[in-house]
């Protein structure tokens, strides 16, 4: 028996191969049931009174579910130590990309009908458009380095650091829903938005952190100068810096 | 503008008795009874019919479907979703008895039992353009009479330079009124010779019909040449003040909604353009089209506003 912290490690049971295509298959059918809908709602004309604006919500309420649903793999991850679960995280993100796409094409075509000048200047005047529209932007990229030869292009680290905007992007995200919702002085939906995204934020930075003090402390443990705790979090917050 | 009192039938004839039965009450007879299920669906809908001359301040644009006007409602107090009102309210509201108070600067304060209130002067059917804060518009034929019909009545002093509506806030009936997005009980206003113009209306009814709940049963104020949210629904209280009355929207978002909020395609919402607007019930590759000046009603209604800077009193 070794005495690393390796042995402490979960060891999350192997998932078959056709398992995993098959929950893979079903995410992907699931991820396009919203849009199946809209466009049968849209055929058979039962899209209600305000057409338009029913399309671009319901587009803009998927696209938020779908980031949230990317950024919760991870945490997920950890919870159950389904390692599997990372399979699925491309998938989710690219469909949370796709929808953000409609309801920007929405935006733009069915409700401004392609008036540049009109769009332009309420991106830049409304708040609740300033931040959508910087959320949107800040996923092109993401969405362009997503595949594995991109991956391999950028190299893993500055992959991960480029797409480590994805947090700035769900609250931007959340930002745009809030703002817009705050017309009707009815934060009850963007809320609930609000303290999901917190939630998975907050899980990654209490992970970041005990990941940090228990390699600071075992750095310090190599070192063999294990002493007094203010030592270790002196170590902590000067890798914190780095 | 006055009223033609030579009419060839008498208000009392416009509308029989049973019209003044709410749906609640249509709704449990017909349950109560040994009717079908089917047929209680069938009387469970506006069935109330109420008769009206024409008027010649009608648009002649085609209205709205009724379907998609009480089906797509602003009415907080029943919730803030589209959906919230049509299905709250038609079960929840009880629409008679119902008292409507008329006090403060007025010589002759009283209590109008809303039956005696609709027969107070001949109903018209006056088909308006409805333009919502919201850059959405619909066409409706709207029942009832001119505001300055009941203004006359009840004499207002000197001192009234202002109108409030108060609209009933009873939490047994209004699910909506446990969130605190407004501070209820909802309050509007307008200056009182806004009030007196003969295009603001005291509305019963639409569509031919008593107002359906969701649409502010049994008496509401429609004011066509401003965004619908100054249109007061469900109103039990009318008061004539001097000073200019707090109005909910204001007192809930003062920098986005003024006193005024008269329609005007050139002062934005801060959270979005006021030029254009989109219909209902036009299909999803139909474009906006542009907002006209009081909502078309510039002509009638623009000198009330003469002098006056529209972009500070919006």
């Amino acid at each position: 028996m070794s005495s690393s912290p390796r042995a402490f490690a979960f060891v999350p049971p192997a998932l078959p191969a056709t398992t995993l295509g098959i929950i893979r298959a079903s995410v992907f059918v699931v991820a396009l049931l919203p849009l199946a809908g809209l466009v049968q709602r849209g055929v058979a004309g039962t899209l209600g009174a305000n057409p338009v604006e029913m399309v671009l919500r319901s587009l803009g309420t998927w696209t938020l579910v779908l980031l949230l649903a990317t950024l919760a793999i991870t945490p997920l991850r950890r919870v159950t130590g389904w390692a599997w679960l990372v399979r699925l995280r491309r998938m989710l993100g690219l469909f949370a990309f796709f929808y953000a796409t409609l309801h920007v094409g929405a935006f733009v075509w069915l409700d401004h009908w392609f008036n540049w000048a009109e769009i332009l200047a309420d991106v830049v005047k409304r708040p609740y458009l300033n931040f959508g529209f910087a959320a949107y932007v800040l996923l092109i990229p993401l969405a362009l380095t997503s595949t594995q030869a991109m991956v391999r292009r950028l190299g893993g680290r500055n992959w991960l650091r480029l797409h480590r905007s994805v947090y700035a992007i769900g609250v931007l995200g959340v930002l745009h829903f809030w703002f817009h919702k705050l017309a009707k002085n009815d934060l009850s939906q963007p809320v609930i938005y609000a303290v999901v995204l917190a939630l998975l934020l907050g899980m990654r930075l209490a992970h970041t952190l005990s990941a940090r003090t228990i390699a600071a402390s075992s750095g310090a443990l190599r070192q063999g100068r294990v002493d007094s705790p203010a030592k270790s979090s002196a170590t902590v917050s000067r890798r914190r810096t780095q | 503008m006055l009223i033609r009192r030579d009419l060839p039938y008498r208000p009392s004839e416009i509308t029989p008795e049973a019209v003044f039965r709410g749906r609640r009450l249509l709704l449990q007879a017909s349950l109560g009874g040994a009717i079908g299920a089917l047929s209680a669906g069938v009387l469970a809908q506006p069935a109330a019919s109420l008769s009206a001359r024409p008027s010649g301040y009608s648009t002649i644009e085609k209205p709205t479907e009724s379907s998609l006007v009480t089906g797509y409602c602003n009415f907080y107090e029943f919730g803030t979703d589209k959906q919230d009102p049509p299905r709250y309210a038609p079960e929840k509201l009880r629409v008679r008895p119902w008292t409507v108070r008329v006090e403060g600067e007025v010589r002759t304060p009283r209590s109008f039992d809303i039956d005696d209130l609709i027969k107070l002067a001949p109903l018209e059917e006056r088909v308006y353009r409805l333009r919502c804060v919201e850059a959405w518009s619909a066409v409706v034929p709207w029942i009832g009479f001119p505001l300055a019909e009941l203004i006359r009545k009840v004499e207002p002093t000197g001192k009234a330079k202002y109108v409030e509506f108060t609209t009933l806030a009873d939490p047994k009936q209004m699910p909506g009124l446990g969130t605190s997005v407004i501070d209820w009980p909802y309050t509007e206003g307008l200056r009182l010779d806004e009030a007196m113009h003969p295009l603001a209306l005291l509305a019963f009814g639409m569509y031919g019909h008593v107002l359906p709940a969701q649409n502010g049963a049994p008496v509401r104020v429609v004011v066509p040449w401003k965004y619908g949210f100054k249109s007061a629904k469900s109103i039990v209280r009318i008061r004539f003040t001097e000073k200019q009355p707090a109005t909910a929207w204001q007192k809930a978002s003062p920098s986005e909604y003024g006193f005024y909020s008269n329609v005007n395609p050139e002062r934005d919402h801060p959270r979005w353009s006021q030029k254009t607007e989109r219909r209902l019930g036009e299909q999803i590759f139909s474009r906006r089209r542009p907002t006209l000046m009081y909502n078309g009603y510039a002509d009638q209604v623009a000198s009330l506003y003469a002098g006056m800077d529209l972009m500070k009193l919006y």
